[in-house]
């Protein structure tokens, strides 16, 4: 599944929710269902904190793909932490650089990615599109210098 | 006037707008308060009709707007019941008034091994100012506890004066807590061992009377926006005999007397700290706010706020674990709690979808939320115009959030 189709497989399942407690809701679920960061990881070189909330974020890259697990300490950003990963996580350095990510915007929760929030998203977002940026240059470049 | 808090409302358009298709509930007044039409009026006849720089302007506009200016100065003064209208500075706001007395105080008086004083509730624009300058100068910085029921450890703070405290800065009314510091106590005791004392009116000014040479403090700041003003503007107090032996803080225009290539003597209190074009719109706008709160009756004002606290504090503590963290006995109108275990983000996300407005995070104050183990608080603050009804709306928010957040 590309990026695009699993934005819409997102898309469509918030297209079931009527107002706003439905999906935040889901949200909460789907914050209690992220898969959580190894303890190991949850070390402070890999914490994004905001005023708000805080993200961590651990990057690998196996054969040619970047996996990201991530966790919050606040089950609404999580919910939206679990979203971005299913979206990202498992994607080429490309993809994941790619990414328009309007998704969000179009599920109507656009105010949970404002900069001004401050609740560690948008830096959290940053943050994936530069593992990609490092893991490119790191394993993509040599991989050419030694074709 | 009685006090009709209908009328009252009506003084605030920005009441009647809607939020997510409801109607607004404004209780984040802590941050900043919402402005009457006098204040806005005041503002757009200003810049409609009279706008000129101040100060030695001799064409008829410059003149005018010099009197409103000095006006405003007047009115602050008399507002605060200072001594003289030199006493009164016109800054941008607390922070920067906190900053200039740092600076200019620090530079002239605090010296290696002295001691400044500050609590352990003061807002990150009381702390940081000063260990700046305690770094700069070789001075340290001691950090008086709070109690249980978050309250100043006044034992301690005594123990803690000595011949070595230059000053000590402590915020009148805590914006997390909403505790009213013992102020009159602290100027005494820090007098008495010839220590000078700061006090961040910044959480007082729209809610308590302030009576400054009654007070006896030494410096004295707040922001116009947390009083209904406008934004940018605010007002340094401070003692003439101190002023007088303060260095500038920031240097330009206004605040010189004369200027040579090879020295500069400065203008006379209170321009001597008013470098630059001041914000002279907002400083008339901070008129007409004060002007406002004297109409309405600061005391009147605050017995209607405290009417709504108080409904607020009793109904959201009838909520099965909620931790209210402004448990001080003499408090003003910022209620600070948290559901148990549960971010506070995650609570006011949801309260803000009832178009209720309400702050969270650590509120400027970092060393609180490790002092209470959370990582940031959701703060409810109350102003003039809010009312029990806005208060049920909000407590069926927290309600709701509670049954989503920890079912």
């Amino acid at each position: 599944m590309t990026i695009a189709e699993k934005e819409l497989v997102i898309r469509e399942e918030f297209e079931n929710f009527e107002d706003w407690l439905e999906k935040y809701n889901y949200l909460i679920e789907m914050g209690k269902d992220l898969p959580l960061i190894d303890e190991k990881y949850k070390i402070k070189s890999n914490l994004i904190s905001g005023c708000q909330s805080s993200v961590w974020l651990h990057a690998e890259y196996r054969d040619g793909k970047i996996y990201f697990t991530a966790d919050s300490d606040a089950v609404i950003t999580k919910g939206i932490v679990n979203l971005l990963i299913r979206v990202l996580s498992g994607r080429t350095a490309d993809e994941i650089l790619d990414a328009k990510l309007d998704f969000i915007d179009e599920i109507g929760l656009k105010e949970h990615l404002s900069p001004t929030r401050s609740n560690g998203l948008v830096s959290m977002i940053k943050q994936m599109k530069l593992y990609a940026l490092a893991f490119k240059a790191k394993y993509e470049s040599s991989e050419r210098e030694s074709k | 006037m009685g006090f009709d808090i209908q009328n009252v409302r009506g003084n605030f358009p920005i009441l009647r707008r809607k939020v997510y298709e409801k109607q607004l509930v404004y209780l984040d007044n802590a941050a900043t308060t919402q402005k009457p039409d006098m204040v806005i009026d005041r503002l757009n006849n200003f810049y409609s009709y009279e706008n000129s720089n101040v100060h030695r302007g001799i064409h008829h506009l410059s003149q005018e707007a010099t009197a409103c200016f000095e006006e405003a100065r007047d009115y602050v003064q008399k507002f605060l019941n200072a001594h003289s209208r030199n006493e009164i500075i016109f800054t941008r706001g607390t922070t920067e008034s906190i900053n200039l007395v740092a600076q200019s105080f620090g530079r002239k008086f605090i010296n290696p091994g002295d001691e400044v004083l500050i609590s352990q509730m003061e807002h990150h624009s009381n702390i940081v100012p000063w260990q700046m300058i305690c770094e700069e100068r070789g001075a340290r910085l001691l950090v008086v506890p709070i109690t249980e029921s978050a309250e100043l450890n006044m034992k301690a703070f005594e123990k803690m004066l000595s011949d070595k405290t230059r000053i000590v800065a402590i915020t009148h009314v805590s914006n997390t807590l909403g505790t009213i510091n013992p102020v009159d106590i602290i100027v005494k005791l820090a007098h008495r061992v010839g220590a000078r004392v700061l006090i961040d009116g910044a959480q007082a000014i729209a809610h308590l009377p302030i009576d400054l040479q009654n007070l006896d403090c030494d410096f004295y700041c707040f922001s116009g926006h947390k009083v209904y003003g406008p934004t940018g503007i605010g007002v340094l107090y401070g003692k003439v005999e101190l002023l007088e032996e303060m260095l500038p803080y920031q240097c330009g225009g206004e605040m010189i007397s004369e200027v040579t290539f090879e020295k500069t003597t400065f203008n006379e209190l209170p321009y001597k700290f008013e470098a630059g074009t001041p914000n002279i719109a907002g400083a008339l706008g901070l008129h007409s706010a004060l002007l406002y709160l004297d109409r309405l009756g600061i005391r009147q004002a605050a017995a209607h706020e405290d009417e709504v606290f108080k409904y607020a504090l009793d109904k959201l503590g009838q909520i099965d674990q909620i931790i209210i963290y402004s448990r001080a006995q003499h408090k003003t109108t910022s209620l600070s709690f948290n559901l148990k275990g549960v971010h506070p983000y995650d609570v006011g996300s949801i309260i803000d979808k009832f178009a209720v407005a309400v702050r969270t995070g650590h509120l400027c104050t970092q060393p609180l939320t490790r002092i209470f183990q959370v990582p940031g608080f959701v703060r409810a603050s109350f102003a003039v115009y809010n009312t029990t009804e806005e208060v049920d709306i909000f407590i069926n928010a927290v309600i709701q959030a509670k049954s989503m957040l920890m079912s």
